[in-house]
């Protein structure tokens, strides 16, 4: 099984609005919806930010997202629990090294 | 993608008109019939779009099997939503010949860039890669 995570980390986002920049530099804000094992990501009420280069994305409304061409995930600061991200993260490196 | 429920499925997306981006730029839209844990799609009537600045061309593909690794992201296509007001939909002709030209100009502008940079005695390595988005 992948890493669970940011699978975890990203099910304890849903319903937050987060920006999702892609790795052909598309960035789309939208609403996380779910998340899956490979940390594809499926989005409500989405918009373009930057200006529309890609008009195509006009009538979309929802989408889904292949976890293998995010490149970032922005969310805003008071939505994360740096300390306890930290503290899974360090449990996990325990768990793995063992 | 397994049928856990609150897991990001594309269970629900099935019969439903989409629009998938692929890594090579390419957008089609069509129905989506088919999936699997890869993200390897079936799309029924599918229609590739090509864009240029604000035109758009539409060319019949037919039936379409994507593998999943190419897929950037995939959208369903919301009927509601008003979409065509600042797009113009023009001929196959016309939108490849727009395309053409816009290939042409940006081969031009890189080969200059190219040759300035040459003339500074610096180089870009042309990094091998098939992705255009």
């Amino acid at each position: 099984m992948f890493c669970l995570l940011f699978y975890s980390f990203f099910k304890s986002l849903v319903g937050k609005d987060v920006v999702v920049e892609l790795k052909n530099d598309l960035s789309i804000c939208g609403t996380l919806h779910s998340v899956d094992q490979y940390l594809n990501i499926k989005l409500t009420d989405i918009s373009v930010t930057d200006p529309e280069k890609y008009p195509h994305m006009l009538s979309v409304k929802n989408c889904f997202i292949r976890g293998s061409v995010v490149r970032y995930v922005q969310l805003p600061a008071d939505e994360v629990d740096t300390q306890l991200l930290q503290d899974a993260a360090r449990k996990e490196a325990m768990q793995q090294k063992q | 993608m397994n049928y856990v429920p609150g897991t990001a499925s594309l269970i629900d997306e099935i019969d439903k008109k989409h629009l998938v981006l692929l890594r090579d730029g390419r957008t089609l839209i069509g129905y989506l019939r088919s999936i699997d844990q890869f993200a390897n799609l079936v799309f029924h009537q599918t229609v590739e779009r090509i864009h240029v600045g604000k035109k758009f061309g539409d060319i019949p593909r037919g039936i379409f099997i994507v593998r999943g690794e190419n897929v950037v992201l995939l959208g369903e296509i919301d009927v509601d939503k008003p979409c065509d007001t600042v797009l113009q939909q023009v001929s196959i002709e016309e939108i490849l010949e727009e395309q053409r030209l816009k290939q042409q100009t940006k081969q031009e502008t890189e080969k200059v860039k190219m040759q300035v940079l040459k003339d500074r005695g610096l180089s870009i390595p042309k990094a091998d890669n098939l992705d255009e988005y």
